[in-house]
C-alpha cells in the first residue's frame, strides 16, 4: 500500500502522518505518534479498549483507518489531562476506585466523556447505554458507574488520604492509570525492537514438519530469523511444578494442542505483519484429537503424554471418616452429576512484551503475575544462570491467574539473545484465546446425605478436571479442590477425589479459585436440594452446618480463629428474608416473568495447598530520610501496591509521604512470590509487618533505645524516643548499608504455617482460610430461558479489611466473574476465539451489589487481614444457580445456563411447554 | 506481493469509475472490514467511500425515505423527523455494537456485510426498504430480499455500489417493533430478531403487514402466511394468538454457539407473539 499524508488533529494539537491510509487509527496513535494510553485489546470493535473521541463521538481506533482520520479532531485519554490536573471525570474514577488494573480506564473515560458532553447529568441507564461498549474483567462496573454518576452531584467518594490501615486511600498507582501514562506490556519497546510472531497449530491434535524456509525468505527480505524448538539454548520444555515441566517452548514435530507454537517468525513489523501463515511451508498429518475427559478416558485413547497413563496427570484424594456408613446411616441421601465449561480470563490486555540482551544477561519486560518464577523457567530454557535474568514485569492489565503460566517470554527471550536485538511482541486477541490457559472444565459426580434434623453426615464427591494439553497449574486443582469440595461446612464422613486429565483441549491451568468454583456449583447445588427434601429454609440449613471457631475441617484442622461464616450469614439474613418476600409477591402476578432469591457460601485457604509459600519483603531508610519499599508483590489491578504501602505506614508509624514503592523487578525487590492464591495481603503483608519490625528495631538499636520506643523521620533528622529520652540522628552521616544507598534495611520472611497432607488428605493445608456467603435476585423468562441478574449481596470474612475499598472492588469483580460462569461464558476451543462469540457480562449484566464486609481478624495475618481476591468469586454462580431454581424449579447441572440450556431445564420441569 | 490500492474518491463519479476498472474491497464505517481481516496481510484494493459528498444522510422525497450510503447508526437514533414506522429500525440501530460502533457503522454497511444476524435486516425487509444500486451503465433498485444472495453475500455487481436504501411511505399509521434475543445487555449477536411493521387505516385496522425474523436463517426470511393473517384485522385483537408453529416455513434455523435450533424454533415464536402484542399496545 502506498503511504499517504494524513493531517488531523490529536488532542487539539495538528498532526501529520505519511503512513498507508488503511492501517488502523489506534496503530498510529500508538506507534507513530507514541499516544500508547489507547489501549487495544482485540481490534475487532468487541472490547472498546481503543475507544477515542472522533469530532467528539466516541469510536474505536482500531476500526477507523487512518486515512477517514484526515481534517477531523481526535482525543485520546492523554487530551483529558488540563494543565497536569485530571479532569473531574478522571478524579471521580480514582476516588471511586473504579480503575482496578487501570487497562479498560481509557475507554471508559473516553465514552463517558462523550456522554457527559452531551448529557451532563446522566441517569444510571444513559450511563450503562454509553458505556456498554467498554469491557471490563476487574471491577464488575459498578464503581465506575458510581463515578461517572458523582460527576455534576455534591456529594463526594468516602476518600481517605490518611494511608493508615482500614482507610479508604485511592490507589498509590491510581494517577498513571487514568492519565494513560501506565505501560502496559505493549506500551514500552526499544526504537530498535524486532517484532515476532508465533506461528501456531490451526489442528488439536497433528503431526508436523517443515519445509524448505528459503522460498519465504526470499519473498520477504524483512525477515530476520525463523524460531523453532532447534534454536532453544537450553530445554525446550516448562511448567509450574519442577518435577513435571511438560509444555514446549515449540513443539517438536507433534502439537498437542490447536493455538500451540510450532515456530516464530522475526523481522521489522511491516514485513511480519505482511507474511500470511500459510505461506510459511508446514506438512501436517492431523490426528484424531482426544476432546473431553470422556475421550482421553476411553480405554482407546491415545497416550498424550508418556508418563501420563490413561492421560491421568494426577489424583488428589481426602478421606475422613466412613463416607459409605455415613451415608447409609443418613436420613437422606442424594446424588447427581455437574458439568462446567472451559472459562477464558478475557482480560483486555493480550499478552505482550519485549527482551533484550544486555551483555551476557537477559531482561524481559513483559506482562506477568509472578516474575520470580518466570525468572527461574526462562533460565533453564535459555540455559543461563538465574542471575543472567532480569524480569521487569509491566503493568498488568488483568491477569486473573491466566498469566501465572510463561507465555511470549521463552520466545521473544531467545529470539533477542541469539539475534543480539530488541524483539517484542503482542498477542492477537485470538491468539490469547487459543494459546493460554482457561479454567479447568469440571465433570463432578456428589453425593450428600444430612440427618432429618438438618445436619449434614456425608459428602462424597468425585471431578474429572479436563487439564487440557499440559499440565500447568492442573496438579494445584488436583489437590485443591478435595480440601474445599464439602464447602465450609462440618461433614463428618467425606471422601472427595479428583483426577486431572490430559486432552487436546486447550491446557486449562490456574483461574480465581483453581478449581474450587467448580466444585462449589455442585456441593451448593446439592445443598438446596437436601434443604428442599427437608423442609428447611436452604439459608439456614447453611447456617446451621456452617464452619465456625473450634470446628474442625474434613482435612483435620482445628480452625481456632478467623472463622467468619456465621458472621457472614447474619449480615445477610435481613436481606434474604426481605428479597424472598419481595420475589413471592412479583410472581404473584407476573406471567412469563419469575423471580427467585437463591444462597451460596464459599471458603478459601489462602495461599499454596501444604506446600512452601514464602514472601521476603524489604524496606530501606536512605540518608534523606525517605523510606523505600522493596515490595516484589506484584500489583495486577487488585491492589497490592496500594495494600503494601498502607501496611508499611501504619507498621512503620510514618506518613504515605515518604515512602517510595519499588516492585516486581527481580534486580530490584526480593522473592515476594506469585500474585495468586489470594495470598499477596496476607503472606506478603505479613512479611511486610516483619520488614517493619526488623527496621524498627534497628533504628532503636542505632539510638540504643529500648522498647517501646518511638521514632520520627523529619528529613534527615532521626529522632527516637523511650519516653524519657530523645535522641537526634543525622541520617546522612550513616554509611549506606544497601547497594540502594539505604542506610538502614529491614527485612520480612513470612511463610504461612502448613503441613504436609497424609494420604488421607489429613493435616493443615492452609494457615487460614477466608469465607464469604452471598445472595441472588434474578429474574428468569420462563419462555426464553434468559436470567436477568437483578442484585447481589456479597458478604466476606477478611479477617481486616485493609482498604475497604479495594475489598470492595475484589467483591464487585469476583461477582461479574461469577456471573459469567453461571450465565454466560463457555469457551470452545477452536470456536470462541473473539469477545463476540466468547462473552463476558458487560456493563448491563452486572446489577447493584450490596457488599457486606466481614472482620473476624487472623492472628497471623498483617492487622488481622486474610485475603479476598477468590473468596469473592466462589459463591456467586451457586447463588445465582439457586436463585433461578427458586425462581422457576429449574435445576441446573451444566453452567453456563445459556438461554437454550436453562429453557431446556424448564422445559424438563414439566411445567413450562413450549411456545406455540 | 502485489502492491493494492487504495482510493477515497470524494465525488460519486469517480468512485463509478474506479469500480468499472478495477476490483475493489469497499470500505465504509469499517466496522465489519476490520475484523473480517484480523490477523490477515490486506492484499486487496480498498474504496473508501465514506468522503463521498453531496447527499443529506437522510432525506425524505416523493413519499420515500433515503438512507444514503454515509447515513450511521447514530444518524437514524438521532433523527427526529423519521416517522413511527422506523421504530423498530431505531431499537435495532442501538442493538448494533456498542455506540461506538453505531456512530461508524452504516446502515448500507451492514447490509452489504449480509450476516445472518445483521441486526438491521429485520426492519429493513419490514420496512420494504428497496436498495438503490449505481454503476456507469446506471441506476438499478433491488427489494431487499432480492439484494442479499446468502450468508455473507449479495447481489451487488463489482461496478455497483450500494447507494442508499429507499423505504417508502405511504403516510398511512404504522406502528414498528424490533425485538432482539441475546446472552448478554450489550454487544452481543443475535440469537433470533424479529422485526415488524403494520400499516393501519383509519379505523386500526391492519392494511399492510411485514414480519421478519432475524438469525434462523442464512438471510433474514419475512413470515408471509403470518403477514396474510393480520390483513383486515383490529391491532385490538389478541394478534398474538395468531402466531402458529407453520408460519416458521420460511426459516432454517441451525446449531451454533448461540443456541441450538430447537431452541430458536422455540423462541421466535415467543418473540413473535410478543411483537404483535407490543404492537397492539
Amino acid at each position: 500500500m502506498t503511504q499517504q499524508s494524513i493531517r488531523f488533529t490529536v488532542n487539539d494539537t495538528p498532526a501529520e502522518v505519511s503512513v498507508d491510509p488503511l492501517r488502523r487509527l489506534a496503530d498510529v496513535l500508538r506507534e507513530d505518534l507514541g499516544l500508547t494510553g489507547t489501549k487495544i485489546g482485540c481490534n475487532a470493535g468487541d472490547c472498546g479498549a481503543c475507544t477515542v473521541l472522533v469530532d467528539g463521538r466516541q469510536s474505536c481506533a482500531c476500526l477507523v483507518p487512518i486515512g477517514q482520520a484526515a481534517g477531523h479532531a481526535i482525543v485520546t485519554v492523554e487530551g483529558l489531562v488540563a494543565k497536569g490536573q485530571l479532569s473531574q471525570l478522571q478524579q471521580a474514577f480514582q476516588d471511586h476506585g473504579a480503575a482496578q488494573c487501570g487497562i479498560c480506564t481509557p475507554g471508559m473515560l473516553m465514552a463517558a466523556s462523550d456522554l457527559l458532553a452531551q448529557t451532563p447529568s446522566p441517569s444510571e441507564q444513559d450511563v450503562l447505554d454509553a458505556l456498554g461498549g467498554v469491557l471490563c474483567r476487574c471491577t464488575g462496573y459498578r464503581k465506575i458507574v458510581d463515578a461517572v454518576l458523582s460527576l455534576g452531584k455534591t456529594t463526594a467518594a468516602p476518600v481517605s488520604r490518611n494511608a493508615v490501615v482500614g482507610a479508604r486511600l485511592p490507589k498509590v498507582d491510581g494517577l498513571a492509570k487514568m492519565t494513560g501514562a501506565e505501560r502496559y506490556g505493549a506500551d514500552s519497546w526499544p526504537a530498535d525492537s524486532l517484532v515476532l510472531r508465533a506461528i501456531r497449530s490451526p489442528h488439536h491434535h497433528a503431526r508436523f514438519g517443515f519445509g524448505d524456509f528459503a522460498a519465504l525468505f526470499a519473498a520477504h527480505p524483512g525477515l530476520v530469523k525463523i524460531l523453532t524448538a532447534a534454536d532453544i539454548p537450553g530445554q525446550n520444555v516448562f511448567g509450574i511444578y519442577p518435577t513435571g515441566k511438560d509444555q514446549p517452548v515449540f513443539a517438536e514435530g507433534y502439537a498437542r494442542f490447536r493455538g500451540e507454537a510450532i515456530c516464530a517468525l522475526v523481522g521489522d513489523a511491516a514485513t511480519i505483519a505482511a507474511i500470511r501463515d500459510d505461506e510459511v511451508p508446514v506438512e501436517w498429518e492431523t490426528l484424531s484429537p482426544l476432546q473431553g475427559v470422556e475421550a482421553a478416558l476411553s480405554p482407546h485413547a491415545a497416550q498424550l503424554h508418556e508418563t501420563a497413563k490413561g492421560n491421568v496427570l494426577i489424583e488428589g484424594r481426602l478421606a475422613r471418616g466412613d463416607v459409605d456408613a455415613a451415608i447409609t446411616k443418613a436420613d437422606i441421601r442424594l446424588s447427581d452429576n455437574f458439568q462446567t465449561s472451559f472459562v477464558e480470563h478475557a482480560y483486555i490486555e493480550p499478552e505482550a512484551g519485549y527482551a533484550r540482551r544486555v551483555g551476557d544477561r537477559l531482561e524481559i519486560f513483559a506482562t506477568t503475575q509472578t516474575p520470580y518464577m518466570d525468572r527461574d523457567e526462562v533460565a533453564l530454557i535459555m540455559g543461563l544462570r538465574q542471575e543472567q535474568i532480569r524480569i521487569i514485569p509491566s503493568a498488568v492489565g488483568g491477569g486473573f491467574g491466566g498469566k501465572l503460566d510463561l507465555s511470549l517470554q521463552p520466545m521473544i527471550g531467545v529470539a533477542a539473545w541469539l539475534l543480539n536485538r530488541p524483539v517484542r511482541c503482542t498477542y492477537s486477541r485470538p491468539e490469547s484465546m487459543a494459546s493460554t490457559t482457561k479454567r479447568h472444565p469440571a465433570s463432578i459426580a456428589i453425593t450428600v446425605a444430612a440427618t432429618k434434623e438438618g445436619r449434614l453426615s456425608a459428602v462424597r464427591f468425585h471431578g474429572d478436571y479436563n487439564t487440557g494439553a499440559y499440565a500447568s497449574w492442573g496438579p494445584t486443582v488436583a489437590n485443591r479442590v478435595p480440601v474445599h469440595a464439602m464447602g465450609p461446612y462440618h461433614v463428618p464422613a467425606v471422601y472427595c477425589t479428583t483426577r486431572a486429565i490430559y486432552t487436546n483441549d486447550t491446557p486449562a491451568g490456574a483461574f480465581r479459585g483453581f478449581g474450587v468454583p467448580q466444585a462449589a456449583i455442585a456441593l451448593e447445588t446439592m445443598l438446596d436440594d437436601l434443604a428442599e427434601k427437608l423442609d428447611l429454609c436452604p439459608f439456614e440449613f447453611r447456617y446451621l452446618n456452617a464452619l465456625d471457631k473450634g470446628s474442625v475441617t474434613a482435612s483435620g484442622q482445628r480452625l481456632d480463629a478467623s472463622v467468619g461464616l456465621r458472621a457472614c450469614l447474619d449480615a445477610l439474613r435481613p436481606q434474604w428474608e426481605r428479597l424472598r418476600l419481595e420475589a413471592a409477591d412479583f410472581n404473584e402476578t407476573s406471567r412469563h416473568l419469575r423471580r427467585g432469591v437463591g444462597v451460596g457460601c464459599g471458603w478459601y485457604g489462602i495461599g499454596n495447598t501444604s506446600l512452601p509459600n514464602p514472601s521476603i519483603m524489604r524496606i530501606g531508610l536512605k540518608r534523606d530520610g525517605c523510606i523505600t519499599l522493596y515490595s516484589g508483590a506484584l500489583d495486577i489491578g487488585q491492589g497490592s501496591n496500594t495494600i503494601m504501602m498502607q501496611i508499611c505506614a501504619d507498621a512503620l508509624g510514618v506518613p504515605l509521604s515518604i515512602i517510595d514503592l519499588v516492585t516486581g523487578d527481580t534486580d530490584l525487590t526480593p522473592d515476594a512470590g506469585k500474585t495468586s492464591a489470594s495470598r499477596q495481603t496476607f503472606v506478603s503483608g505479613a512479611a511486610l509487618r516483619l520488614a517493619a519490625d526488623d527496621l524498627r528495631g534497628q533504628i532503636l538499636r542505632l539510638a540504643n533505645v529500648g522498647e517501646p520506643g518511638r521514632f520520627a523521620l523529619d528529613g534527615r533528622t532521626l529522632r527516637v524516643s523511650d519516653g524519657v529520652t530523645d535522641q537526634v540522628i543525622d541520617l546522612a552521616r550513616l554509611p549506606a548499608a544497601g547497594e540502594n544507598g539505604d542506610v538502614l534495611v529491614g527485612e520480612g520472611r513470612f511463610d504461612p504455617p502448613t503441613t504436609p497432607l497424609d494420604a488421607d488428605g489429613q493435616g493443615i493445608p492452609y494457615a487460614t482460610y477466608s469465607f464469604s456467603a452471598q445472595l441472588a435476585l434474578v429474574e428468569v423468562d420462563i419462555e426464553l430461558g434468559t436470567t436477568k441478574v437483578l442484585r447481589i449481596a456479597a458478604a466476606a470474612d477478611v479477617g481486616k479489611a485493609i482498604n475497604p475499598t479495594q475489598v470492595e472492588g475484589q467483591l464487585h469483580g469476583g461477582v461479574a466473574q461469577g456471573l459469567g460462569l453461571a450465565l454466560m461464558e463457555e469457551y470452545i476451543p477452536g470456536r470462541t476465539e473473539n469477545l463476540h462469540d466468547y462473552l463476558i457480562p458487560t456493563i448491563g449484566d452486572v446489577p447493584p451489589i450490596d457488599t457486606y464486609i466481614i472482620e473476624d481478624e487472623e492472628p497471623l495475618g498483617p492487622f488481622g487481614a486474610k485475603g479476598i481476591g477468590e473468596p469473592a468469586l466462589v459463591p456467586t454462580a451457586p447463588a445465582i444457580l439457586n436463585a433461578i431454581r427458586h425462581a422457576t424449579g429449574a435445576r441446573v447441572t451444566r453452567v453456563p445456563a445459556t438461554p437454550d440450556r436453562l429453557r431446556a431445564a424448564l422445559r424438563a420441569t414439566g411445567r413450562y411447554e413450549a411456545a406455540k | 506481493m502485489k502492491p493494492s490500492l487504495y482510493f477515497r474518491p470524494t465525488n460519486l463519479q469517480e468512485a463509478l469509475t474506479a469500480l468499472s476498472a478495477n476490483s475493489w474491497s469497499v470500505l465504509a464505517g469499517g466496522t465489519d472490514f476490520y475484523p473480517a481481516r484480523l490477523g490477515k496481510p490486506l492484499e486487496e484494493n480498498v474504496l473508501d467511500v465514506s468522503a463521498i459528498d453531496g447527499q443529506e444522510k437522510i432525506s425524505f422525497n416523493d413519499g420515500r425515505w433515503r438512507l444514503s450510503l454515509q447515513a450511521t447508526w447514530s444518524d437514524l437514533i438521532a433523527d427526529n423527523r423519521l416517522p413511527a414506522r422506523f421504530d423498530g429500525l431505531k431499537r435495532a440501530a442501538r442493538e448494533v455494537g456498542g455506540v461506538q460502533i453505531q456512530n461508524r457503522a452504516t446502515i448500507c454497511g451492514n447490509l452489504c456485510n449480509a450476516s445472518p444476524a445483521a441486526d438491521g435486516i429485520p426492519n429493513l425487509l419490514a420496512l420494504d426498504a428497496q436498495v438503490e444500486l449505481m454503476s456507469l451503465q446506471g441506476r438499478r433498485t433491488l427489494p431487499i430480499a432480492d439484494f442479499v444472495k446468502g450468508n455473507r453475500r449479495t447481489f451487488r455487481r463489482e461496478d455497483e455500489l450500494v447507494t442508499a436504501l429507499l423505504v417508502p411511505d405511504s403516510g398511512r399509521p404504522a406502528r414498528s417493533v424490533f425485538l432482539k434475543l441475546g446472552a448478554r445487555k450489550y454487544l452481543v449477536i443475535s440469537i433470533v430478531m424479529v422485526g415488524a411493521v403494520l400499516e393501519l387505516a383509519e379505523d386500526s385496522r391492519i392494511v399492510s403487514a411485514r414480519i421478519a425474523v432475524g438469525a434462523c436463517s442464512p438471510v433474514a426470511q419475512r413470515l408471509p402466511l403470518l403477514e396474510e393473517g393480520l390483513i383486515g384485522r383490529r391491532l385490538e385483537t389478541a394478534l398474538a394468538d395468531m402466531v402458529h408453529e407453520r408460519h416458521l416455513a420460511p426459516l432454517a434455523p441451525i446449531d451454533d454457539v448461540r443456541g441450538t435450533a430447537d431452541y430458536r424454533r422455540d423462541a421466535v415464536i415467543t418473540l413473535l407473539q410478543r411483537s404483535l402484542t407490543e404492537l397492539a399496545r
